[in-house]
């Protein structure tokens, strides 16, 4: 296959950026994108220029490091995966291909396609544990039975892998995916209860504080989750937080 | 209590259901006027001179109707200032709905045409009682209401105001669900009938508009 | 020759740590205020002993190469954790999951190092519960175990196909709740580049900055090295393409002794190559041979027909497929180790009846199982047993359930649809059982530099077992640094801070500013990537899977020269001081280069086959591996002399006395 690249280059967080346009061909249908920049790159090595700087680092989609924005959509046009998961059999020889990074005020750009999501770091230290020591001196794990339904509930939340694919879909740029996935984990098993009120509050806050936009229910979110997040979870935190606003002091 | 992005969205869909509310009161009054001219005349007499109506419904309609619409425009900037640097190529189409993405193009329609419809009919009604204190007649509303659907323009603006207050409620009727934390085994059922509320309402509307306008135009 | 001290406890097996942790010194919590440690890496056990180390009262300071401590690789591993707790009441122990891993590693592990590990296993799984750790349950709310590769009994805990993914994550809010309070400093996107010793003992480390380049240094009471495995070192494996033997290898040069380096795990089931393109492997739970039944065509012309694409699998009718590894090990079927089940593979590819287009791949075939299952769920609903397509479709909706995350990786990347034709897997390097020596506190043979995790070599021998890795990960982590580590600090309680502003520090700096300024001046014809494949395909071809005297000596000497090459022509774009990945890697590759000699030398040397190490020259007439305890049962510790030629090695002597050394026998 052919393909022309129209990708975003940007030296550092402080100038500013535009696309630049490369070609490249031989791309093999097998190849995943991820692969296909390999290539690329390597070309440009060869070629003298600067390699273009993208986040990568386990390839099997859970890692959550990767973060293109592909043709106008997070992760590229595959669903439920990451884009290093994305395979170029998905494109057609001569498609053009836009390649932006996760754009959002609060995933400000590092170099090239590399963003800085430390926002989503700051709120997970909000409250995003639950509080007890790692001393192993609990009690036995099957002390608390665990309903199956929200044992598996839990799981299904806590499968995020902190992307920002939900953010950078978000026509709002707003992290309540992310942020409702963590909270709606702890809030469905005994363990979380205990700190629910405050956990919610607090990581709530510490979210806004970053400037992710507002959830104006689109749903983009959920449909680019390249773990398929349910906005149930939105919902969860929405009447998390409502409860924890009357409850709290 | 507005301070947080999460409080800021309940309150949105707490004031949206509550005008979602009026929406439906107002609407059955006014499809009386289809059937029977006296039925309308005597719905709109109670709601034009009940005090509770007046005094204290009316008021906390125009607070619902201006904080709904303030806040639209607030959050509108908010995230709008989110993303400083746009997307040279984002295909929002691919996962979620123009309705969704446009509630603030479909709100701005809607506002305007209260801005209209308030010319037309609540500032005519404010005039009349509260200021000019004319004798209450309690037969003027349908041909208040017969009067103004003469002109073709005004029922042109009207037919097309509903078809965005349809769009605005497809999204944002089922949404409001969503923002307080409704989302389980009903959502299906919610989104169905939302929909169908969604479509039916302004569409009866419409119907209303052009009927008078067609038998009396 | 030098004296190794493993600082084995007396006493008997089963009482030695709870011995030793009422023995060893303490630091009073007033004084750990005082001291800092500092932790490389944030996998299961960097995170988990940031948390614990924190949590005690120390200083932590913490560091990972990635955006985030949850990316680290930890969060790939999908199987499970293994723990001793016999929920299922199916006969598991301590003392049994302590001989399985012990037999699973060839008798190549320390022994009280895997009781230890036994026994503190069970403490995991109460911890990361209390965690929020959502483990797969049963419908009566309770945890849920499934079995994995070379044990009888079901130990392992779960999370669907994520668990590592949800550990790390537990870990990892554990470390959150600690950068909270202060107690821990996150340098997230750094990367340890030397490690600083003073008056003998590990006294800091040199950073960089992989933003904007900046070398920082940081002085620390302790250093814990918890930075991975090696397996990048054969350019392919299933390790994150960031994974890199740096920290371990830097900390060899210093002083601490690499033990064991040619013990490599090559994972069976993964997904095959599929061209030259090809950056990583991509691994599937070994918990698939559960369900899964491994073939082959019986007849070599099917094979042939199958890879020119003539033939498609589901027409091999069953009698002419060759399950080998039911036909060869009866008793343990599919469920063989990883090791004898890779090896298995490769034979059969050899042999000619490989089944992909490259010829390198076996059938994982789920159809029976499909079946199996299908006929359980009509039963229990009540449903007509001899609808075929009905008993297909409830099958494929329990295997669903259970392996679904990884099918609809298998059919992404491949485009099968594995539901309707078997899957085809090869193996891949996986995991690295050997690693940095340490002692039973895992203190390396520097004072004060500790190793954990994958990244030592303590606790699997030749061949690790299926979920012990992040068994290991969490025991060193959570239960077993964190008070060993004190033995050491009670007597750095005077020392007060450390400055940075002396001259081991400036020079360390120094040094590694001229690598970097080397790398980057050089400007040669080559990319990094063009060393690091040529020297995965030597790695590969010549230290893989089996490996033979003729071959290892041909694999240094091609190394040696691949390393001068890589140093004379090696073109790293861009500057120092920019977010530059190609420098970073050049820097690993140029380790990766060194340690690859001293892999090479090790399988040279340790002529007898164990666990994941197989000599050609020993082998038995069935092709199984031939051990040698008279004269290996040694633990191969390699001092660094300068270079890797002249690394001198030390044997620590394995005792075992509560164990009979016995021929691993999976038939």
């Amino acid at each position: 296959m052919k393909l022309t690249l129209k990708i975003w280059r940007q030296a550092n967080s402080k100038v500013k950026g535009k696309l630049f346009e490369y070609s490249i061909s031989d791309v093999s249908p097998d190849m995943s994108f991820l692969e296909m920049m390999d290539v690329l790159n390597e070309e440009l090595i060869q070629k003298g220029d600067d390699p273009i700087a993208f986040d990568h680092d386990c390839r099997e989609g859970i890692c959550g490091m990767c973060s293109m924005f592909i043709n106008g959509q997070a992760h590229g046009p595959d669903r439920l995966v990451t884009t290093c998961q994305l395979h170029m059999r998905k494109f057609k020889d001569g498609d053009t291909i836009t390649i932006e990074p996760f754009r959002a005020n609060a995933f400000p750009v590092i170099k090239d396609l590399v963003v800085d999501r430390s926002s989503f770091e700051r709120i997970q230290q909000a409250g995003g544990f639950i509080s007890i020591n790692t001393s192993g001196n609990t009690q036995d794990a099957n002390s608390i039975p665990i309903e199956k339904n929200d044992a598996d509930d839990a799981f299904d939340a806590a499968t995020c892998i902190g992307c920002g694919a939900c953010v950078a879909s978000c026509k709002n740029a707003s992290a309540m995916l992310f942020v409702s996935a963590k909270v709606s984990q702890y809030a469905l098993l005994p363990q979380g209860k205990v700190e629910a009120t405050n956990r919610v509050l607090n990581m709530v806050k510490q979210m806004d504080e970053e400037g992710f936009g507002n959830c104006t229910n689109t749903g983009a979110c959920e449909v680019e989750c390249p773990k398929g997040i349910s906005l149930e979870n939105i919902a969860r935190m929405n009447r998390e937080y409502l409860g924890a606003s009357i409850k709290s002091k | 209590m507005i301070s947080s992005s999460v409080s800021r969205k309940i309150t949105m869909a707490i004031s949206g259901l509550f005008l979602v509310i009026f929406l439906a009161q107002h609407f059955t009054i006014n499809i009386t006027s289809v059937f029977s001219e006296k039925t309308f005349n005597e719905l709109s007499h109670f709601m034009g001179t009940n005090p509770l109506v007046q005094f204290v419904l009316q008021p906390i309609l125009i607070f619902g109707v201006v904080y709904h619409f303030l806040m639209g425009f607030y959050l509108e900037i908010i995230n709008r200032s989110s993303r400083n640097i746009k997307y040279s190529f984002y295909k929002g189409s691919s996962n979620s709905s123009w309705m969704s993405r446009n509630m603030i193009i479909s709100g701005l329609v809607i506002l305007s045409f209260l801005g209209l419809h308030f010319y037309d009919f609540w500032f005519p009604e404010i005039d009349y009682k509260y200021l000019k204190i004319l004798p209450e007649n309690p037969e003027r509303y349908y041909e208040e209401l017969v009067h103004k659907f003469n002109n073709p323009i005004r029922v042109v603006l009207y037919v097309i105001s509903f078809v965005f207050l349809a769009l605005h409620l497809l999204h944002g009727f089922d949404s409001a669900f969503q923002s307080i934390g409704v989302n389980n085994k009903y959502s299906i059922a919610i989104k169905k009938g939302t929909t169908i509320f969604s479509l039916i309402i302004p569409l009866g509307f419409v119907f209303i508009a052009l009927f008078h306008y067609l038998n009396h135009g | 020759m030098k004296n190794l001290n493993s600082k084995v406890p007396k006493g008997p097996l089963a009482d030695k740590w709870t011995t030793h942790k009422s023995n060893i010194n303490l630091v009073s919590p007033a004084n750990k205020r005082l001291i800092d440690i500092i932790v490389v890496g944030t996998g299961l056990a960097g995170a988990s002993a940031s948390a614990t180390l924190a949590e005690l009262g120390y200083n932590v300071k913490a560091f990972c190469f990635q955006d985030s401590p949850r990316r680290a690789h930890s969060i790939a591993a999908q199987g499970g954790i293994n723990a001793a707790k016999n929920y299922q009441g199916d006969g598991d122990s301590t003392y049994r999951l302590f001989y399985d891993t012990i037999k699973g590693g060839d008798y190549r592990s320390r022994e009280a190092n895997v009781y230890r590990l036994a026994e503190v296993s069970s403490n995991i799984i109460d911890q990361c519960v209390a965690q929020g750790v959502p483990f797969a349950r049963d419908y009566g709310g309770l945890l849920d175990n499934r079995s994995f590769g070379g044990v009888l009994v079901s130990r392992t805990f779960y999370a669907k196909g994520q668990t590592g993914q949800q550990l790390l994550l537990g870990a990892y809010s554990a470390m959150n709740r600690q950068i909270g309070r202060g107690k821990i400093k996150m340098y997230n996107r750094h990367e340890m580049m030397d490690i600083v010793i003073v008056d003998g003992k590990a006294r800091g480390i040199i950073s960089r900055n992989l933003i904007n380049g900046n070398l920082e240094r940081h002085s620390a009471h302790a250093i814990v090295i918890a930075s991975g495995g090696y397996g990048n070192v054969f350019f392919l494996s299933t390790n994150a393409m960031g994974s890199n033997v740096s920290a371990g290898w830097k900390i060899h040069k210093k002083g601490a002794y690499f033990a064991n380096p040619c013990f490599t795990q090559i994972h069976p089931t993964c997904i095959p190559v599929s061209g030259d393109h090809q950056s990583k492997l991509t691994l599937m739970s070994e918990s698939l041979r559960n369900d899964g039944r491994i073939w082959v065509p019986k007849n070599i012309e099917d094979a042939k027909a199958i890879r020119e694409g003539k033939l498609i699998p589901t027409e091999i009718i069953e009698k002419d497929r060759d399950y080998y590894l039911e036909r060869r090990y009866p008793a343990f079927g599919n469920l063989v180790p990883r090791d004898v089940a890779s090896r298995a593979a490769k034979e059969r590819c050899d042999a000619g009846f490989g089944v992909n287009k490259t010829g390198e791949a076996v059938y994982l075939d789920f159809s029976s199982a499909i079946e199996r299952y299908g006929k359980e769920e009509a039963n229990v609903k009540g449903l007509d047993q001899n609808d075929s397509s009905l008993i297909k479709q409830l099958g494929q909706e329990v295997i669903k359930s259970k392996y679904g995350n990884l099918f609809q990786m298998y059919e992404k990347i491949i485009d099968q649809n594995p539901y309707e034709t078997p899957m085809m897997i090869y193996p891949a390097v996986h995991y690295t059982m050997g690693g940095i020596w340490v002692d039973y506190n895992l203190m390396t043979s520097i004072p004060g530099c500790y190793c954990i995790g994958e990244a030592n070599f303590s606790d699997h021998g030749a061949n690790r077992l299926g979920a012990s890795a992040l068994m290991q990960g969490l025991a060193d982590g959570y239960f077993v640094l964190p008070y060993t580590i004190g033995d050491y600090l009670s007597g750095d309680i005077r020392t007060g801070r450390i400055s940075t502003e002396t001259s081991e520090f400036k020079n360390a700096e120094e040094n590694i500013k001229n690598q970097l300024e080397k790398l980057i001046n050089n400007k040669g014809k080559n990319s990094v990537d063009y060393f690091h494949k040529k020297l995965g395909n030597v790695m590969w071809n010549k230290c893989g899977m089996s490996r033979n005297e003729k071959d290892l000596k041909e694999a240094i000497f091609e190394i040696i020269k691949l390393r001068q090459d890589f140093h004379k022509n090696i073109n790293v774009p861009g500057t120092l001081d920019e977010f530059n990945e190609q420098l970073a890697k050049a820097m690993r590759v140029a380790d990766f280069l060194e340690l690859g000699e001293l892999f090479a030398k090790d399988a040279l040397a340790r002529a007898e086959s164990c666990g994941g190490h197989f000599r050609e020259e020993f082998q038995t007439k069935e092709g199984e591996a031939l051990r040698n305890d008279k004269s290996f049962n040694f633990v191969s510790v390699w001092e660094y002399k300068g270079k890797p030629s002249d690394a001198n090695l030390i044997k620590e002597r394995l005792h075992y006395e509560e164990i009979e050394v016995k021929t691993r026998s999976y038939k």
